[in-house]
């Protein structure tokens, strides 16, 4: 009995659509969620994540139809995030059916959110999402914001450490130096995130080989997030857990059916 | 007809149609009548035990499973749904236990390992005589909790491993509860409603 690790195909969905692009430009459409993550669920998927890219509240409304719409045929959990800034967001996404949601922006911008969420839902339903790049601040990473493209003017692990405290549930550490490229995680961002951190640690931006995975892994990650790699089919999500199996991870084995 | 009780915010949607993938009408409900009327009761459970038990007892969600149990109608526990059927809870920030239904004698407190929620796919170890788990007993179910009962209780129990072992399904009479989430477990967590709706 032992916990296995766990595969999640992340889903950008603008106006219910799935894009996808480099280092979060020069999107590209991916196909259609609702499809996508029943067949992502069939794959093995151990999880599912939708992210949010949606500019405009028309668009936030079709996310909230696409979740209501996933949550009907899919039977594993999934986490919404994007563009999320209040209890009653989150009321709204838990009730269309999303288990978990994740938020960045608006915790940066007011870190009580996290506890206001917390109190009200539990911690579990609530992922800390951190993209950060390398930097000099204290750490060597430094938390951004729109996506990369501005700092955040904060140091990632002191900002880690503050949300534990105020009591997020689990951490999507992402790395914007390393998304979209498929040149492998970050390894030294996972390790010193690991370490200032008990809740559990998802690690996404950069998958590429099956070794990237395993790498992840080794490094302090309970959970392995990725985009493109699926979305394009550079591995199906059952190469990746052949893999790991293979090299002795836990992984959930599919019943047949 | 399946009532899953809504005593609170959280996703019922999942459970609601997890649920009615095996055959039976299904309503979510906060309404009294319904609840205890109902074929099958769904506790389901989200949050903190003490918020859980301040929202179960606003519908008067206590006195609904000790009445169905009394009149011998089947009731299901889900995650925190489970944890509230025991005596007590410490999930508190001074560690002061807060009391639950007390169907089972026991208490609800943390796992001891490093990385918590337990959060993710688990095995368990039923018992072969298991009702919930026959034809998924080898099979892996969702767990997200930090807290847990770890001594036996009721007549068939499975357990699961985070740190340290725990109680994650009993199976008692007319009730019976699931640390994990059966909605949330794919395939298997289908196949084990249907066990437990084939038995009502």
């Amino acid at each position: 009995m032992t916990l296995s690790v766990r595969i999640i195909p992340c889903l950008d969905v603008t106006d219910g659509r799935v894009v996808k692009g480099v280092n979060f430009t020069d999107l590209v459409d991916a196909g259609d969620p609702v499809e996508m993550a029943a067949l992502y669920n069939l794959e093995g998927a151990d999880e599912l994540t939708f992210l949010d890219i949606s500019a405009s509240v028309a668009g936030r409304e079709t996310t909230l139809d696409v979740v209501r719409r996933t949550a009907e045929q899919v039977f594993i959990p999934l986490t919404v995030g994007g563009g999320i800034r209040s209890v009653d967001d989150v009321n709204r996404l838990l009730r269309a059916g999303a288990d978990k949601v994740s938020i960045n922006t608006s915790a940066i911008a007011r870190p009580e959110l996290i506890a206001e969420i917390a109190d009200r839902f539990g911690s579990q339903v609530l992922v800390l999402s951190v993209d950060a790049r390398r930097a000099r601040t204290e750490s060597g990473f430094e938390v951004t914001t729109h996506g990369g493209r501005q700092s955040a003017d904060m140091d990632a692990l002191a900002w880690v450490e503050q949300a534990c405290a105020l009591g997020v549930g689990e951490i999507l550490l992402n790395s914007m130096d390393a998304d979209g490229t498929r040149a492998g995680y970050d390894i030294g961002m996972i390790t010193a995130v690991r370490a200032v951190s008990k809740v559990p640690l998802i690690a996404s931006g950069g998958a590429g080989s099956l070794e990237d995975f395993s790498a992840a892994l080794d490094a302090g990650a309970d959970a392995l997030l990725a985009a493109s790699v699926f979305h394009f089919g550079i591995h199906r999500i059952g190469d990746v857990k052949s893999y790991l199996g293979k090299h002795n991870y836990p992984v959930r084995q599919m019943a047949p059916h | 007809m399946i009532a899953i009780l809504d005593y609170g915010s959280g996703n019922l949607r999942s459970a609601e149609r997890a649920f009615a993938t095996a055959g039976k009408d299904v309503i979510v409900t906060s309404d009294r009548a319904v609840a205890l009327e109902a074929e099958g009761l769904v506790v389901p459970g989200v949050g903190a035990f003490a918020a859980c038990m301040n929202g179960l007892n606003a519908v008067d969600g206590a006195a609904i499973v000790r009445e169905r149990l009394a009149k011998e109608r089947p009731t299901l526990g889900i995650c925190i749904g489970m944890q509230i059927m025991f005596t007590q809870g410490t999930e508190h920030a001074d560690g002061a236990p807060h009391a639950g239904i007390g169907v089972w004698d026991g208490t609800v407190s943390q796992l001891d390992a490093p990385i918590l929620p337990h959060m993710g796919w688990n095995t368990v170890e039923a018992a072969p005589t298991s009702t919930l788990f026959e034809g998924v007993e080898g099979e892996s179910f969702y767990f997200v909790h930090s807290y847990a009962a770890k001594k036996a209780v009721g007549t068939t129990q499975a357990w699961s491993t985070h740190g340290e072992k725990f109680l994650a399904a009993v199976e008692d009479g007319y009730i019976s509860a699931t640390q994990f989430h059966p909605e949330k477990s794919g395939v298997a967590g289908l196949a084990l409603i249907k066990n437990w709706v084939g038995s009502l």
